[in-house]
Parts: structure tokens; C-alpha cells; sequence
């Protein structure tokens, strides 16, 4: 008989699934993210595992983890803490333990608890029986013998039995948050529709984990978390990576023209090139290339034919796709790069996330080599700001960065999805004649982009290429003075982009005692801490870049009301350097005095900030 | 062997419609000047129009050629046209797609790329122009340059070995490999037609002289006094004979190719007969073990096969996606089956 249980109605769950990378632990996550979106919670996800496949198993560096937070409420984060634990080995508890909130619910596999296994994890006594985790709610649950119980009838190899115990402990979460395992169970069958023996073993293991939790007396109550008051809509749940795929599929529709998607295999950028060579019927082409210099190399190469070239990376990448870069910079060709960046420097932590290419963007280039640069700040805007990078390399005829990084990248939430018809127009137009001889470094009075004739059009032929070219002419040119004015029309044509993009937004009043500035993927971070702030009465407003170069044209104006500004970065100070330089004394008079008051907050662990770390931050300059 | 294509009566175009009018910057007696002007006359003989001829290079010399070419042209960065070249030709392959590199462009620094746009049989004509020198950047020794030799980067002679373009060529399996020389207009200008009319990667290398850093260096195999005795012309379906009187021909001994006296050949058969479409690429890479001084070099078309190209390949792939899927549906991609609604309250 099914025991009573007391059905408690609370805010918000941060639960963190961690165990071996080789158990299921990120699929598992993923399931339960699904399932909470379905039913209608705001949900925010951070998964981190190691750039490992599978590291020796049972080790620290093994450990895997996927972290969600779902909610009622409008959520910005995964949470800072886990309020749930669900460790699957000794090396995850050890691990992941000191992130547990005190009293928090602690669910355990005692099956994996052995001699050898603690010993692997570097536990010195069996923390289950030394009374180490008295501070927490703990469950333990011996999920391996649990699951094999409940497969005796499955007809798999005993050795496939144990990879479904994340299933099981699934179901069993499922059942503390009141969630139906219907939408699992259904992914499962469709999963394994080529397997059903597999299928029907996983959906064996999820029931009985759920069954679990209804018939022992281990826990005392339930959990609801009720449906979060969202915007009315159509949503789906996306990844950051997915989110860009999808914007450059939508680019190939949306301005008609076929799009070559250039890359080299590196984490965490390849899940784009996955998921656009699927796309081959939206005139979406991917070339695997050699390296990261002719994936670039080739995606110019389309640009040059008249199409959108486009190559995705991370910050090793884009070093050696500078090169290519600056030939675009000087050719004056449309060009994307997409950079999905990854802590550094050199190989750094591949699977780990940071925002410290922000300066080699600007910056990584010989000569005076100005680029524009987007950067995206949610998972889902991914999408829109890789069309609107599209837009203004097409416009202008430049290459455009677009920042990614792997928080945002791997990270999901749900995506209120736009009406096809709401999507930005983008038209190009190639000239297709000229009146005499045909000049390439003609320029746009409005936009100074020079005309974009393509290979094939008779009568206007023409070379380019990354030798200095006289203006108007294009003819190879070493005169001094016309180097100057090529040089300053570069930069122009750069500064230009400002009158066409949208002014920054306050969050919170336009004058107060602190202004937090942020870019990218800090946004979810930085806005909840602020708006506690401000709920809690405090002196403190928000301003987050999605434009880092040009600037939006009203940024000085808006950091002037500011005695201080706050620029928390998962760097040592990359936009802060940037808004330094731009808004001192010296280069803007109009700041007089000192220019601003800008004081960096920054972090470089891999992680992405915890809400509470940046409100003390706050609190300590209030 | 693609027949050589019959020269239409009426030709639109002659010459002097390739030539871009950008002064011509070489060094007086650069051997470039003749590639160039080979090139124009070699086009003038197509049909193609002018506008879907492109040409790409990287930096040194030889890459200076888009800028006279009056045809669309992209003088890109070092090593690195093959790459762009190959992004180019997938996306727009009616466009016919030359890319010109030299020695250090395209074996030492470009090496990689090189190597993998062969491998892939993209549709791309590749003129490598060897001079065994760096020449743009005065003087240093090249990939090809010989062991010993002294430069002003290896006063004490270089301790480089050389490496052969034709056997990276074949490495790759190249479809289209051929060599010629630039003192020899007439021969080049075959090759450039038999590379232009092929489909897959063409590679031809050119023996080329740099007059100021690397003078005369192919002449003791191309020069007027010893080219016939020490330069083999490759014919197909023809043995290999060379010599002031043609009285010398080629024979393979063992895994070796050997120099027999033609006359003292009884049972004709043991002659080597040259094979262009050999589809396995040992035979090919015989020949370019032929190096001077012990055997004669040949010139010509070392190998000449048929093989679905890249470009083709990927348009394939795209034209059974759609011919599958239909035609890319925005609407359905992004709502996809794992949506739900959030109903609006307010109506309730």
C-alpha cells in the first residue's frame, strides 16, 4: 500500500545530478529539464563534465554533472547552490558535496559505496557511516541492485543492466517533484526504436524508480513547484548551441542566399556543425575543414562567390583563423566567426566556460584591423544575435565576431519561439553592371561598404586581395597617404554601424549609486542579483552588452549617471579595459574629471558567477 | 584520356581579353612572364567566359599573377588559397577555379592545404610554380631546393632534403598531375588546356627560373643543349624514348625504372608503355622517381583519372536532401514536436 505523503508547494528547485561520466548523468538531466519544461516551470540548466570521454572510472576528474534549476518564477540561472544532491559514486559526492546547500536533500547509490571505490575517490572512511553528512536530508537508495531487481525480466546482457540505473534514479526524482515520467518514457521508445529491448529495460528501470518513491516510507514529502507565470506562447526548450544552428539556418531562409558553414572539430563549438550538416536542404553547406584556418579560409572563399561565409570555433581557433581575419578586414568581404568561448589561455579547460576573448576579438590581428563585434547573452538570444551578426557583416561588408561561450552554449532554457513572420528581413543586392570600368573600392555614402560584384558577372571583373588597395581603384597601392585614408575608411565604416544598431536598456533607474555593466553570458547571473537588490531597496542598476564594438551610441551617456560602475567578467577585466579606454577623460572630454569610476569583478574558475557572489560585490560598494 | 577539346570556329575572346592592364611587375626575364602570357593564349582558346574564370593565390612571386589576369582574381595570404579556393568552388561550381602558388606558398607554409584539397578531388586547376628559391622575400632556400645548397639563409648549405610536388601530388591521389617548364611555351600550353579541361584537382607543376636569386637553376635538365638527352616527354599509350636521336628508352627492372639502348630492345613488350589513367598510383610514382642527373626528368601528364569530385559530391549530398526532405521549412524546424503553450491567462 502506497504510504501517505504530504504534498509541500515550494518556489524553486536547484537539483544537480552528478555521478561518473560514463553514467548517463548529463541524458539524465536533460530528461528532467524536458520534463519540468513541459509542465510548464521556467527552467535554466548548466551542465559540466570533463573533456574527457571517460576517465578512468570512479576518479574525481570522471565526475560529471548536470544542474537545473525550475521554478514558478522567472528564473535567469541554474541556481547557485543545488537544494537537491543525487550522486550516483563516492567521487561525485566528494566532488560536488561542498556545493550542497546545509540541510539540503542528499540522495545517495549505497551500491556504489565500496572499499574501492571510496578509496579511488580519496575518502578515507566511508562518509555514509562516519557521520560527515549530518548537516543534510539524506536518501540513501541502493540504485544499482534496485535497478537490477527490477530488470530480471528485461531481455539484456546483465552487463547493460547497470547503465539504466540513471534511469531509475530519474524516476525517483520524478516522483519526489510530482513530475509524470510520461515524456521520458516516450523518448526513450523513440530513442531506442531500433533497440526495444534496450527501451523497454530504460522504461522498466524509470517506473520502478518512480514506484519507489511511492511505496517506501523513505521520504516524508512531496514537492510541487507550480507553473511558473510566463509569457504566453509557443516554447521549446534549446541550448545555446542549438539556438545559433538554428539562427543560421533561419539566415540561409531569411535573406535567401546560400550560406557555407566552414569548421574544424573543437569543443564547445562542433554541436553547431552537427546540427547544420543535418540541414543540407536549407542551402546550408558544412565543410569539415583540415584545420581552423582553412575552415575560415573556405568560408571566405564563399563570400567571395557572392554567399555567406561563415566558421565557428573557440579561442585556440581563433588564433589561428586570425590571419584569415585580417584578409577579410582588408578585402572587405562579409564573414562570421563564431567564437563559443572556452576558459584559456592556450588549451586551457575545454569543457569549461570563461569570456576572456573579448580583447582578442577586438584586438587579435596585425595592423589597425577593426571588426564588429556581437555577443549573445542567453541561450536563446543565441539565435538572434547570430542573424543579427549576419545582417551587419552583410551590410557593411565586414567580418563580424559572434561571442558565444560554453555556459551558453551547453546551458538551456525555454524559448518562446518567434513567428517566422517577425523575423528581420535581410536583402543584398550585387551590382550587376557599370557605367565604365568597374570600381571596387567604391563605397556606400551611408554605410561605406564597397559593392559586393560577385565571380560570374560580366564586365566586372575585378581583383582584390590583402594587399593594400588605392581607394575607389582597388589597384595595388603603396602611396602613403592613400594607406592613411584606406586605413581610417576601415575604422569608419566599423564606427558607422553604431547609428544602426539599438541604444543599451537601463534595468533600474537611469541614476544611481552603482551601475552593474556586463556582456554576454554573465546576463542571467547579474540581473537576478540586481533585481534582488532593488526589491531589497538598494541603489543599483543593471546595463548588459550585446554590441561590444561599436559601443551603442548612448553607452557614455548612460555610465555618466553612475559615481560607479561594476563590470563583473568571467576574465581579468576584458570589457573593462574597453570601456576604460573609450570613456577616460582623455578620450571623451565630455566625461571631464576622471573619466568613469569602473571597478572589475572577475572570476576565472571555469564556472559561471553565483548570484549571491556578485550581490556582495554590490553590497560592498553601496 | 579526355580527348583535347576541338577549337570552335568562332572564338570569343583572343589574348589581349585577358590581360588585366595592371602594370606587370616581375623582374625583367622572370619566368612568370611566360606562364602569364601562356595562360592568356590557353584561355582565349576556351569557351568559358571570361567572368567564371577565377583566380586565387597566396603570397611569394607567382601570386602576384590574379592582379594581370583580366578575369575576377584574389591575391589571398600565404598558403592558404587551396583553402579559400575550395570554399569558392562548392558554393559556385560553374566558376572555373584556378589557384596559383609556388614553391614555398604551396609546399612549405600551404603544405597542409594543399595536400588535403588533392586528397579531396575538388575541381580546382593548381599551377605550382617552382623555382626551388624564395624569391619575394630574396633569396632564402625553398622545400624544393636541393640538400647543400647556399643561400642566404644556409651560408653553410642547406641541410633541408627537398621534397618532390608531384610525389605529395600522388600521395594525395590527385586525379590530375602534370609537369611542364617555362622556357617551353608551346608544351605548357598544352598542359594548361589537358588541366583546364579536367574534372577533379588538376596539379601542374612548372619549372620556372628565377633570374636574380636562383638563375639557370632547371637548366641543366630544360636547356636548349640538354634537354633532349636528360628531359623525357610523356605520350600516352606510347614507351618512354628520349634522346638526341631518340635512341634511348625506358624499362622497369624489378621495382626500378631503368635507361636501355633502344636498338639493342629485342622483344619490344619489355618497354615501359606510359599509361596516363593507371587508376593504382605506383606507376605514377616511378616516373617522379626519375630525377636528374641519373635518369632523364619527365614532362607531361603523369596521370589522368576519373573520380567524383568534392564539389560534386557535397551538390549531390544537398540535392538528395531536398530531393528527401523537400525544401527547408523554417516553420517546421523550429516547431518542431516537443513544443507546449503557455496560454494566455488573461482570456481565462
Amino acid at each position: 500500500m502506497p504510504h501517505k505523503t504530504i504534498e509541500k508547494e515550494i518556489e524553486a528547485v536547484t537539483i544537480r545530478f552528478a555521478g561518473d561520466s560514463g553514467d548517463g548523468m548529463q541524458l539524465t538531466g536533460d530528461q528532467f529539464t524536458d520534463t519540468s519544461a513541459m509542465m510548464g516551470n521556467d527552467i535554466a540548466t548548466l551542465p559540466d563534465f570533463p573533456a574527457e570521454i571517460r576517465a578512468p572510472q570512479g576518479t574525481l576528474p570522471g565526475v560529471s554533472s548536470f544542474q537545473i534549476q525550475f521554478s514558478k518564477h522567472e528564473v535567469f540561472t541554474a541556481g547557485d547552490a543545488p537544494d537537491v544532491l543525487v550522486v550516483m559514486n563516492p567521487a561525485a559526492l566528494r566532488v560536488n558535496l561542498n556545493d550542497l546547500v546545509k540541510g539540503g536533500l542528499l540522495v545517495i547509490n549505497t551500491d556504489s559505496f565500496t572499499e574501492e571505490n571510496l578509496k579511488k575517490a580519496g575518502w578515507k572512511s566511508n562518509p555514509l557511516l562516519d557521520n560527515s553528512l549530518k548537516d543534510y536530508s539524506l536518501m540513501q537508495v541502493p540504485v544499482s541492485s534496485l535497478t537490477k531487481n527490477a530488470l530480471q525480466q528485461a531481455k539484456i546482457k546483465p552487463t547493460e543492466v547497470d547503465r539504466c540505473k540513471n534511469f531509475f534514479a530519474l524516476g525517483l526524482m520524478f516522483w519526489v517533484y510530482g513530475r509524470t515520467p510520461d515524456h521520458t518514457i516516450k523518448w526513450i521508445n523513440e530513442k531506442f526504436a531500433k533497440k526495444p529491448e534496450i527501451a523497454e529495460a530504460n522504461v522498466m528501470a524509470l517506473k520502478a524508480g518512480h514506484n519507489y518513491g511511492d511505496i517506501t516510507e523513505t521520504l516524508q514529502s512531496r514537492y510541487v513547484v507550480k507553473k511558473a507565470d510566463i509569457q504566453p506562447g509557443v516554447y521549446r526548450k534549446i541550448t545555446g548551441n542549438e539556438a545559433t544552428a538554428l539562427g543560421i539556418v533561419a539566415a540561409a531562409t531569411i535573406t535567401g542566399k546560400q550560406i557555407l558553414y566552414g569548421s574544424y572539430p573543437i569543443t564547445p563549438a562542433s554541436d553547431i556543425l552537427h546540427q547544420l550538416s543535418k540541414r543540407k536542404n536549407f542551402n546550408v553547406k558544412t565543410f569539415q575543414a583540415e584545420d581552423e584556418i582553412a575552415a575560415c579560409g573556405a568560408a571566405l572563399g564563399a563570400s567571395f562567390g557572392g554567399n555567406i561565409g561563415i566558421t565557428a570555433t573557440s579561442g585556440p581557433g581563433v588564433c589561428l583563423k586570425s590571419e584569415m581575419i585580417n584578409l577579410a578586414v582588408m578585402a572587405e568581404l562579409p564573414l562570421v566567426i563564431i567564437n563559443v568561448q572556452r576558459a584559456g589561455p592556450s588549451t586551457g579547460m575545454p569543457t569549461k566556460t570563461e569570456q576572456s576573448d573579448l580583447l582578442q576579438a577586438m584586438f587579435g590581428r596585425n595592423g589597425d584591423s577593426p571588426v564588429a563585434i556581437v555577443a549573445a547573452s542567453t541561450p536563446t538570444n543565441c539565435f538572434d544575435y547570430i542573424i543579427e551578426a549576419i545582417r551587419i557583416a552583410l551590410k557593411y561588408m565586414v567580418p563580424v565576431f559572434f561571442m558565444s561561450d560554453g555556459y551558453l552554449a551547453n546551458g538551456s532554457e525555454p524559448w518562446k519561439l518567434p513567428k517566422i513572420s517577425e523575423l528581420p528581413r535581410i536583402k543584398v543586392e550585387h551590382p550587376k553592371t557599370s557605367e565604365g570600368p568597374f570600381l571596387p573600392f567604391v563605397r556606400n555614402e551611408q554605410t561605406l561598404a564597397r559593392p559586393w560584384a560577385v565571380p560570374g558577372t560580366p564586365g566586372l571583373e575585378h581583383r582584390i586581395g590583402g594587399i593594400e588597395k588605392a581607394d575607389k581603384t582597388g589597384g595595388v597601392s603603396y602611396d602613403p597617404a592613400n594607406h592613411h585614408r584606406m586605413t581610417e575608411l576601415r575604422r569608419e565604416k566599423i564606427n558607422r554601424i553604431a547609428d544602426d544598431i539599438p541604444p543599451v536598456q537601463v534595468f533600474g533607474e537611469k541614476k544611481a549609486k552603482v551601475l552593474v555593466l556586463g556582456w554576454g553570458g554573465t546576463y542571467g547571473s547579474i540581473h537576478a542579483a540586481v533585481a534582488e537588490l532593488q526589491n531589497e531597496g538598494k541603489s543599483v542598476s543593471a546595463c548588459h552588452l550585446n554590441y561590444l564594438n561599436p559601443f551603442p551610441k548612448n553607452l557614455g551617456e548612460v555610465l555618466k549617471n553612475f559615481p560607479t560602475i561594476l563590470v563583473p567578467e568571467l576574465n581579468m577585466g576584458n570589457l573593462l579595459f574597453m570601456i576604460r579606454a573609450q570613456f577616460s577623460a582623455g578620450a571623451d572630454p565630455s566625461f571631464g574629471g576622471e573619466g568613469i569610476h569602473a571597478v572589475g569583478y572577475n572570476k576565472v574558475s571555469g564556472q559561471p558567477f553565483k548570484i549571491k557572489e556578485i550581490k556582495e560585490k554590490i553590497m560592498a560598494l553601496l | 584520356m579526355t580527348p583535347v577539346q576541338e577549337i570552335p570556329t568562332h572564338l570569343p575572346y583572343n589574348k589581349e581579353d585577358f590581360v588585366s592592364g595592371a602594370e606587370v611587375r616581375w623582374c625583367p626575364g622572370c619566368g612568370d612572364y611566360s606562364i602569364l602570357s601562356v595562360m592568356q593564349r590557353t584561355l582565349a582558346q576556351f569557351t568559358t567566359l571570361r567572368e567564371n574564370h577565377v583566380f586565387i593565390s597566396g603570397i611569394g612571386c607567382s601570386s602576384r599573377f590574379p592582379y594581370y589576369m583580366n578575369a575576377y582574381g584574389f591575391h589571398t595570404i600565404h598558403g592558404r588559397a587551396p583553402a579559400i579556393a575550395t570554399g569558392l568552388k562548392c558554393t559556385r561550381p560553374e566558376l572555373t577555379v584556378w589557384v596559383v602558388t609556388g614553391d614555398g606558398d604551396g609546399l612549405s607554409i600551404g603544405g597542409n592545404h594543399l595536400m588535403h584539397t588533392m586528397r579531396r578531388n575538388v575541381d580546382l586547376n593548381i599551377i605550382l610554380v617552382n623555382n626551388e628559391i624564395y624569391g619575394l622575400t630574396k633569396g632564402q632556400y625553398s622545400p624544393t631546393s636541393d640538400k647543400g645548397k647556399v643561400t642566404k639563409s644556409s651560408p653553410d648549405g642547406s641541410i633541408d632534403y627537398p621534397i618532390n610536388p608531384l610525389c605529395i601530388a600522388i600521395a594525395a591521389e590527385a586525379t590530375f598531375i602534370a609537369r611542364t617548364v617555362d622556357t617551353d611555351p608551346r608544351h605548357m600550353g598544352q598542359i594548361l588546356a589537358r588541366a583546364a579541361q579536367h574534372k577533379g584537382v588538376s596539379f601542374v607543376e612548372i619549372y620556372q627560373n628565377c633570374i636574380i636569386f636562383n638563375k639557370d637553376v632547371h637548366v641543366p635538365i630544360t636547356g636548349r643543349e640538354n634537354r633532349e638527352d636528360r628531359a623525357l616527354y610523356l605520350e600516352d599509350g606510347k614507351p618512354l624514348i628520349f634522346g638526341k636521336n631518340k635512341d634511348k628508352a625506358i624499362a622497369l627492372n624489378g621495382f626500378k625504372t631503368e635507361i636501355v639502348d633502344l636498338a639493342s630492345v629485342k622483344d619490344q613488350s619489355k618497354l615501359l608503355i606510359h599509361r596516363e589513367n593507371d587508376p593504382a598510383p605506383n606507376y605514377a610514382y616511378l616516373l617522379t622517381q626519375m630525377e636528374y642527373p641519373s635518369m632523364p626528368v619527365p614532362f607531361g601528364v603523369f596521370r589522368c583519372i576519373e573520380k567524383p569530385t568534392y564539389d560534386q559530391m557535397l551538390n549531390d549530398q544537398v540535392r538528395l536532401s531536398i530531393e528527401k526532405k523537400g525544401k527547408g521549412n523554417l516553420e517546421k524546424i523550429l516547431y518542431t514536436d516537443d513544443v507546449w503553450t503557455i496560454e494566455d491567462k488573461r482570456k481565462n
